[in-house]
């Protein structure tokens, strides 16, 4: 079917099948940033913004982006480089694999939340599963970027 | 020191967190043959019949392979230097089949519906044999899980096929039994560790393709391109100089990916058809069909004098490989390598025991190598001895621990060049505030607040073993190349192999292109797993780059027509007295003209030892005696591993191993059913800790200087992952009195514990 | 893989009810979370986007909850958070993610009855009804004992009655699905007590309940809804735990509602 969506903030038409999930399709669009680690909706890698919302790219059937606006950190350069200096000078990616699904999730909480705690900013990203860093320089991270800006 | 120390951002830090496509799945080809495996139902069984004609007729399937369409060669996935000890025990595809999961045939179509539907198209009949599935009967049971002749070892293992006995090991040094007798007291416990999944977040996954003179090149998510080369020109038959193996980034190994998973069916595909074919792994596939941690058994007996002076310790232990014996003798006789130096002043001590074959999916390298499984065991029970003794678990350590300078019995005279632990527990101590917390403080709403600890050893490169090279080239625009075949899966060792590099040459990583890891082009190194990186391929890159220099220097006083003492290189310019060149214009100048060369440096580095880092664990939980539920509060870490090459990188290579080790400790358990099947195929059951499960984590440097090492350096990487079980089971017996001897400490246990 | 041969989108509820009972394995998309692990083949799929479920809304007397809202919506919805002690928020807020919770919806969640469902467990400790297209509207409590039927739910009712509830889970891994769930809610001396996730479904503790509301001690009550409910064992837990845990997570459940006045 066709599917007429934003992307970016281009108007695009993608032809996808019935039971093709988002994550895929923009794959096979060229948006090779969206990465994914498990078959369950369990890991975060496949964030995207739909409207805005970080949600699950692999678990969001392809034909739901009709009439959407979709986001991926592709779209998001700028920003996204931004925080990833701060993440990159705390050593704090490592296979580099979750990235583009943790930043995200980080911008959409600094989109969401004002001024969030420690508590706040855990929470909102749990979601994002990270095998290597063991998180905690990732949450130095967070926290640099939002308190500088 | 100007490079080495600083905490440099890594080299490929910014392309792989903002998206960039350079993991191997990224660069695949349009058009490129997609592979699916038809896996065996059955825990064991033997293929009666296989019926492929309508799955090969169907529109789009290229081919349908079956172990009739394979050599009949045997071999090992295990990524070890050749010859490997692990067993030749493997086909590509076989008629015996011995997990479920285990694969059938191989489909390449053009399209995964068109795989998936081939498939289903596939008629096999089986004849069922009996699976073994508790590794504590292995031995004795009835049904032999690898039956076959052929089966090969390398090395005299100890195998007892028809007792399904992989490997047997044993290391003694002293009358045991004697020197046991002799203790005023001795503790004896047996303990579990369960198997783990590495559960990297990129699954394995590879594509293969002639390229334009035949070869087959195959690019895949790899620790070991250079052991896949071997494994692929032995299994497939094909020369070894035909082949060619690429590694582009990898989203995370922790050691799965030094086992072959994926490659030889890619490239099977790719010989067979000729055409380009990938291979990408699901995350079920990933759980059930490549490898996890051996699952095993540790029986302890220490025994120690009155005072608390260790005088003996006795391992016995029995490790599960599963179906195929990948890792098995190696995995099992580190955890007695990484256990008996640690505690030296001991008349006597012992590590023994068998590996057996079951019915489950091979084990495999996981992080800390056994040594996690070791640590486990010998920790606990150094905590049960603290505990009987009535003595600060601190204290005893210090008392026992071997110090720089000493030997131990299983070290044949050698001595233990570097070591800060007893900083590192002393630091630690205080860190977590050991002496007001320890043992334990009850809160109001049925909840205690408890301390544990524990501390643990590792290697750094396989002694006498692992060989790495590497290469320096001076490039004609004055920057250097910096070639390598170590395999760097997010650890950021290309960036700390550089900082190396660039620390001799006196220059700034800017100038060094890291360029790893390629068969055709790269020097050989056994690939990153062993903690060997920072160690082996560190002094290969150090030597290499001596190398470099002094021929930059010789060069340089050639053209200023002085001797090369009278020379100074300060990484821009070669100065004599009165007279200098920069840099970039000999460069310029040595591929210029006639009789000139290139300058290139190069090493191969191999050590005769294996220093050990070291790391002293604090644990602080927090018990609600109701429910039986630990919550991890506080973890301290300190660490010695030698020189810190680079702080940053270092600080999160523990954190990372801690919050595994963590997942040990609490959430992580591969589960089998009764008949074989893997109930934990996802993260939906296979729990990794999560942001919130994990409390707080610090992390604290304890540099010693490491003689053989470059710069000081020791290896960092799986150590790190030991102590968090034995220190947070402690913590939860401080807690409320409950002893965990099988791992994960769940809540259920922990309740069970308490209400007994 | 699920397969997905034919996909709608009705304009109308009625159309949708229609295509899922005259077409032979056809199914309701939710946010499909759970539908993509299976390896089912849908021949017709229904897609309610259409139909604007997605919504939360108050009124004077309810709070009612559409269908196609995700469990986001009602971890942020601030009229949840307000009432009931924030029940429905803290029931959903741990499961998986934000990214996830974005995506999984109300309507298929108690629709599907799951045993280990949060929120489940916390709609039955309240006044909740829900309305299906077919079977009409009535109370949870009524719909959890029903057996499945072709059917889709639209909304879910939940009455302002002023109720206290508490809701406690206990989990091994935070992100993890709940060893067991329990929720427990007062409306003057009208007490109700949840156990879910046993693993089965959530089901009232009727005796608990009424020992409470007869003014009984806490601890007797829940010792008295560990009776009288039935346990299993699973990857999660063992029955004899989960027992012994309906009985901790009732009482805390119980008291954290006495406590609030
Ligand atoms: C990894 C994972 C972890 C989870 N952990 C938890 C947890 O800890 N606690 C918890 O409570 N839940 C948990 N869940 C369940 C989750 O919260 C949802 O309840 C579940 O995913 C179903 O919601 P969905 O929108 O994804 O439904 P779908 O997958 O879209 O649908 C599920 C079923 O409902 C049907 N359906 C959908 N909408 C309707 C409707 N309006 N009327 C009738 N039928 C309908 C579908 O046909 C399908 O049969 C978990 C799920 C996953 C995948
Ligand atoms: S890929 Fe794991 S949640 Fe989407
Ligand atoms: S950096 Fe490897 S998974 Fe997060």
């Amino acid at each position: 079917m066709q599917i007429e969506t934003t992307i970016n903030n281009k108007k695009v038409t993608l032809e996808a099948a019935n039971d093709e999930f988002l994550a895929d399709t923009l794959r096979n669009y060229g948006l090779l940033s969206i990465r994914q680690g498990c078959d369950t909706s369990c890991c975060g890698l496949c964030t995207v913004w739909i409207d805005g919302k970080p949600t699950l790219s692999c678990s969001t059937l392809a034909f739901r982006a009709q009439g959407r606006s979709i986001t991926t950190i592709e779209g998001v350069q700028q920003e996204a480089k931004k925080f990833a200096e701060v993440l990159v000078a705390e050593g704090a990616e490592q296979c580099g694999f979750c990235s583009p699904g943790f930043i995200m999730t980080v911008l959409a909480m600094k989109n969401e939340l004002n001024h969030p705690t420690e508590e706040e900013i855990v929470h909102y990203l749990t979601g994002n599963l990270c095998r290597c860093t063991g998180y905690m320089g990732q949450l130095r991270a967070v926290k640099k970027y939002l308190e500088v800006k | 020191m100007k490079q080495v120390g600083k905490g440099i951002a890594k080299i490929d830090g910014m392309d792989i967190a903002t998206g960039r496509p350079v993991y191997t799945e990224d660069m695949i080809p349009p058009n490129t043959l997609v592979i699916k495996i038809l896996r065996s139902p059955h825990a064991f069984a033997k293929i009666k019949s296989i019926d492929t004609a309508e799955a090969e007729n169907l529109d789009g399937v290229e081919c349908v392979l079956t172990y009739k369409d394979v050599p009949n060669i045997r071999f090992t996935l295990a990524g070890q230097s050749y010859p490997e000890p692990s067993p030749y025990d493997r086909l590509i595809l076989d008629e015996i089949v011995r997990y479920k999961g285990d694969e059938v045939a191989v489909i390449a179509a053009t399209d995964e519906k068109t795989a998936a539907l081939a498939i289903d198209l596939i008629n096999v009949e089986y004849e069922v044999y009996e699976p073994v599935i508790d590794f504590e009967e292995a031995d004795s049971h009835q049904s032999t899980v690898h039956p076959e002749n052929d089966l090969h070892c390398n090395f005299d293992i100890g195998m007892k096929k028809e007792n399904n006995i992989a490997c047997t090991h044993k290391v003694q040094v002293g009358d045991i039994e004697e020197e046991l007798k002799k203790c005023d007291v001795v503790v004896e416990e047996t303990y579990y560790t369960q198997a783990q999944a590495q559960a990297m977040m990129e699954t394995y996954r590879a594509y293969s393709y002639f390229d334009h003179t035949g070869r087959l090149v195959v690019v895949s998510s790899t620790q070991i391109p250079f052991h896949i080369k071997r494994q692929l020109a032995r299994s497939l038959e094909i020369p070894s100089s035909k082949i060619r193996v690429i590694k582009p980034r990898i989203g995370g190994g922790f050691g799965g990916k030094q086992t072959g998973a994926v490659e030889i069916f890619a490239a099977l595909v790719t010989q067979k058809t000729g055409k380009p074919a990938k291979i990408v792994y699901s995350r079920k596939e990933t759980f059930t069909c490549t490898n996890s941690r051996h699952a095993m058994r540790l029986k302890v007996r220490l025994g120690a004098d009155k005072e608390g002076n260790i005088k003996a310790y006795d391992i016995q232990g029995l490790s599960d490989t599963g179906a195929y014996g990948e890792h098995a003798p190696t995995v099992f006789s580190v955890a007695g390598e990484k256990t008996l130096p640690l505690y030296n002043k001991t008349n006597a001590v012992r590590f023994m025991g068998n590996v057996v074959y079951t019915n489950k999916m091979p084990a495999g390298a996981l992080r800390g190598y056994g040594a996690t499984q070791g640590t486990f065991a010998l920790e606990s029970a150094v905590n049960k001895l603290a505990k009987k003794l009535n003595m600060d678990p601190a204290e005893i350590r210090l008392k026992n621990i071997i110090n720089e300078g000493e030997t131990c019995l299983t070290y044949n005279g050698k001595l233990l060049g570097s070591s800060t632990l007893r900083q590192c527990i002393e630091k630690g101590k205080e860190l977590i505030n050991w002496n007001e917390k320890y043992p334990q403080k009850e809160l109001s709403n049925n909840k205690v607040r408890a301390v544990g600890m524990a501390v643990t050893m590792q290697g750094s490169g396989i002694a006498g073993i692992d060989t790495a090279s590497a290469g320096v080239r001076l490039n004609d625009d004055g920057n250097f190349t910096l070639l390598i075949g170590s395999t760097d899966m997010g650890t950021g060792s290309d960036t700390i192999l550089a900082q190396m590099a660039a620390e001799v040459l006196e220059t700034s990583i800017d100038n060094i292109t890291v360029n790893a890891a390629d068969t055709d082009v790269s020097p050989y190194d056994p690939g990153s797993y062993a903690s060997s990186t920072t160690y082996v391929t560190g002094m290969a890159v150090v030597k290499a780059a001596e190398d470099l220099k002094k021929k930059i220097i010789k060069c340089g006083a050639h053209l200023l027509e002085v001797s090369p003492q009278e020379v100074e290189f300060d990484g821009k310019n070669i100065s004599a007295t009165n007279n200098t060149i920069t840099l970039k214009k000999l460069a310029e100048l040595m591929v210029l003209g006639i009789g000139k060369q290139q300058l290139v440096g190069n090493a191969t580095h191999g050590s005769d030892v294996s220093p050990p880092p070291f790391v002293a664990g604090f644990a602080e939980v927090e018990v609600d005696k109701e429910t039986g539920k630990v919550d991890l509060i506080d973890y301290v870490a300190v660490v010695d591993c030698g020189t810190v090459i680079n702080p940053k990188l270092a600080r999160i290579q523990v954190e990372g191993g801690i919050v595994q080790g963590i997942g040990l400790a609490l959430y992580e358990d591969v589960k089998y059913g009764k008949k074989g099947g893997l109930q934990t195929n996802s993260f939906m059951t296979y729990k990794i800790p999560c942001r919130k499960d994990i409390g707080n984590i610090r992390v604290h440097f304890e540099e010693s200087y490491e003689p053989t090492g470059p710069f000081g350096a020791k290896s960092i990487g799986e150590v790190v992952i030991n102590t968090p079980a034995p220190a947070i089971a402690h913590a939860v017996y401080n807690a409320v009195g409950v002893t965990i001897k099988s791992l994960p400490i769940t809540p259920e246990k922990v309740f069970m514990g308490i209400n007994k | 893989m699920l397969k997905i041969l034919d996909l709608v989108q009705p304009e109308s509820i009625d159309e949708a009810y229609k295509v899922l009972t005259e077409s032979h394995k056809s199914a309701v998309l939710g946010g499909c979370a759970f539908l993509r692990m299976g390896s089912k083949t849908i021949n017709t799929a229904i897609d309610l986007s259409k139909l604007d479920l997605n919504y939360i809304r108050e009124d004077n007397d309810y709070i009612e909850i559409g269908a196609m809202a995700t469990f986001r919506d009602i971890e942020t919805h601030p009229a949840l958070k307000e009432h009931f002690n924030g029940v429905l928020p803290k029931s959903v807020n741990n499961i998986i993610g934000v990214q996830f919770r974005n995506v999984v919806t109300v309507g298929a969640s108690v629709f599907s009855k799951y045993g280990f469902s949060d929120l489940i467990t916390a709609l039955l400790a309240l006044d909740t009804e829900v309305e299906l297209y077919k079977g009409g509207r009535m109370p949870l409590a009524q719909f959890m004992e029903e057996s499945l039927q072709k059917d889709i739910l639209t909304k879910v009712f939940i009455k302002k009655t002023g109720r206290i509830a508490s809701y406690q889970s206990l989990r091994n891994s935070s992100s993890d699905f709940p060893i067991l769930n329990a929720a427990v809610s007062k409306l003057d001396n009208n007490w109700l007590v949840v156990v879910g996730a046993r693993p089965t479904r959530a089901v009232i503790a009727t005796n608990a309940s009424e020992k409470l509301s007869n003014g009984e001690d806490i601890s007797n009550s829940a010792k008295a809804a560990a009776e009288e409910l039935s346990f299993a064992g699973n990857l999660r837990g063992s029955a004899e735990y989960r027992k012994a845990m309906c009985e901790v997570l009732v009482k805390r459940a119980a008291t954290e509602v006495m406590q609030c006045r």
